[in-house]
């Protein structure tokens, strides 16, 4: 708990930035089947992370451990320890996980609207359905929160409608909205472009600018260029394991390791 | 090669003609019987149904006039009966089943369901004689609603797992992500996008089960008289139809047309406003 979380950056200028989330040797497994081998990082605050790989080299799990949603599948193990704020994220003593998922927010690949709600009432689902009266007027906050997802202006005059009656991309940014609206410190993407076409995609982009001035934000991404874009660091993973986790324009322009090197380049993957 | 070729098209058009010809007997068919009873219990019911048959008690052999009125709502109040038995048990072992079923217990437990709607309903009707009519030692409605309500139990359950099931996993874990507490997400996103299916289930089972005369002749028994309580013996369409048709007198047979329409009537509807209902629904 006494954990020094202010981490020196290895770059030229010593910049101090402050670590939000720090993962120390987590693995994770599905039955008998290890997805994940010992991975070590530090997620900045006020920073975008991009985590980069071929498929299936458990981008997504490692994401889906920093707000504990591996554990809900059947057979899913893990081990590690994962702090928040200093806090280990899987210790039961002091962290429950619906507290966690309140600071840890996510954004899934394919747009997730709840098909029942209306666009109101899916951005306001968080906020209802925790139970907590909301500060101030629900209406207020609604607005505001599809202002900051940058949809406010497409959906205004159909607040009411069901959420699936969205586009793609709208839908999307219906989804980061409703995870803005629990008011989270860390914000999980995981590959929240990859079903979108290249507008949308920019939108989204362009919105994860603007948030990261608030928030320490996650993204798995296939698409190195999104990553090279959007990302202060960046993290490759190979077969589970995390091979490197660098600056971001180092990871393009000089990779330590080979297989980044092979992979950036796209002589394989 | 011309000639041939023409004769190859005639044959496959007979053919086509003649597999036509055979579906659409067979649809014709299987339409016969359903127009006939329709159409048989319309001619023979209507002529005996005016408004005192909705309204008022039955009336003595011999005596003219007097109606169903009190069969028609306690067939209501036992289907209410049941319902409060079957669907709580029914909704909730679905939710069960669909989310943690997947284990020995989960087989196990569908297993039950089957076995259990394939019970004959009379023998169900013994059960809940056995259980609420003999140690009670009175016939009450109470015990014909609980036959009917563990009649639909097994119906109940299987088309809440099968409609909970289809509800996409992502669903479930954008709710968890939200930070809102597993029960929440399970009764008001996942149940919720479940609920318009289920609804059109439960409410076939209802009108399967407002059909059944077996297990009310001895749980719910009949009365003659407007009976609003529960523990007391209540009549029902269905038996009352039954003690009707096989009477001797014609003006208590052509009664029994007239309740046989009612309840058509009713069950037909039931089944028209859920298609109606269900085609509006559409899954996100």
């Amino acid at each position: 708990m006494d954990r020094v979380i202010e981490k020196v950056k290895k770059e030229e200028k010593m910049v101090i930035e402050r670590s939000k989330m720090s993962v120390e040797n987590l693995s994770a497994w599905f039955g008998d089947k290890q997805a994940l081998f010992n991975i070590n990082i530090e997620l900045f605050e006020n920073k975008v992370t991009a985590i980069i790989g071929p498929s299936g080299c458990g981008k997504s799990t490692f994401i889906r451990n920093l707000n504990r949603l591996h554990e809900t599948i059947s057979g899913a193990k893990v081990s590690g320890k994962v702090y928040l704020d200093g806090r280990d994220i899987f210790d039961h003593n002091c962290c429950d996980v619906v507290t966690l998922r309140r600071r840890v927010g996510m954004v899934f690949q394919k747009p997730t609207p709840f098909p029942t709600m209306t666009i109101y009432e899916n951005v306001a689902a968080g906020i209802k359905l925790y139970g907590k009266k909301p500060k101030g007027k629900l209406d207020q906050i609604v607005e505001q929160i599809l202002k900051q997802a940058a949809l406010w202006d497409e959906v205004k005059d159909v607040l009411y409608k069901p959420g699936p009656s969205l586009s793609g991309g709208q839908q999307q940014r219906l989804c980061i909205a409703r995870a803005l609206a629990i008011e989270p410190e860390v914000i999980l993407l995981d590959e929240p472009c990859s079903a979108l076409d290249p507008i949308s995609t920019a939108k989204i982009e362009e919105l994860i600018h603007k948030l990261k001035q608030n928030y320490t934000i996650i993204i798995v991404t296939h698409n190195m260029q999104q990553a090279a874009r959007v990302a202060d660091y960046t993290a490759f993973f190979l077969l589970g394991e995390m091979i490197e986790f660098e600056v971001t324009s180092k990871i393009f322009t000089a990779p330590q390791d080979k297989r980044t090197e092979d992979y950036v380049t796209g002589r394989f993957g | 090669m011309e000639n041939n070729w023409t004769q190859e098209v005639r044959k496959r058009k007979l053919i086509e003609k003649i597999f036509l010809g055979t579906v659409l007997s067979g649809t014709l068919i299987a339409i016969v019987p359903l127009v006939l009873v329709l159409g048989y219990v319309f001619i023979k019911g209507f002529s005996a149904l005016d408004f005192n048959f909705f309204t008022q008690l039955p009336a003595p052999v011999g005596e003219p006039g007097g109606g169903m009125g009190n069969a028609i709502v306690g067939t209501f109040i036992i289907v209410g009966l049941s319902c409060l038995v079957g669907l709580p048990i029914g909704i909730f072992g679905g939710i069960w089943l669909a989310l943690y079923g997947q284990g020995k217990r989960g087989f196990f437990i569908r297993y039950a369901a089957d076995v259990l709607s394939s019970i004959p309903s009379i023998v169900i009707g013994i059960f809940a004689y056995v259980l609420l009519v003999a140690t009670l030692k009175h016939f009450s409605a109470l015990a014909g609603g609980f036959a009917l309500g563990v009649i639909m139990i097994p119906t109940v359950t299987r088309t809440t797992e099968e409609l909970v099931k289809m509800v996409p996993r992502t669903l479930y874990e954008a709710g968890l992500a939200l930070g809102i507490p597993e029960w929440k997400v399970i009764l008001k996103i996942v149940f919720r996008t479940a609920w318009a299916g289920i609804f059109t289930g439960i409410m076939l089972s209802v009108a399967r089960i407002m059909g059944e005369t077996a297990p009310l002749l001895f749980t719910a028994f009949n009365s003659m008289y407007w009976n609003f309580r529960i523990d007391e013996p209540m009549a029902s369409m269905t038996v009352q139809i039954y003690n009707y048709a096989i009477s001797p007198f014609a003006d208590w047979n052509a009664k029994a047309w007239a309740g046989s329409l009612t309840l058509v009537m009713i069950v037909l509807g039931i089944t028209i406003v859920v298609r109606k209902f269900s085609r509006r629904v559409s899954y996100g």
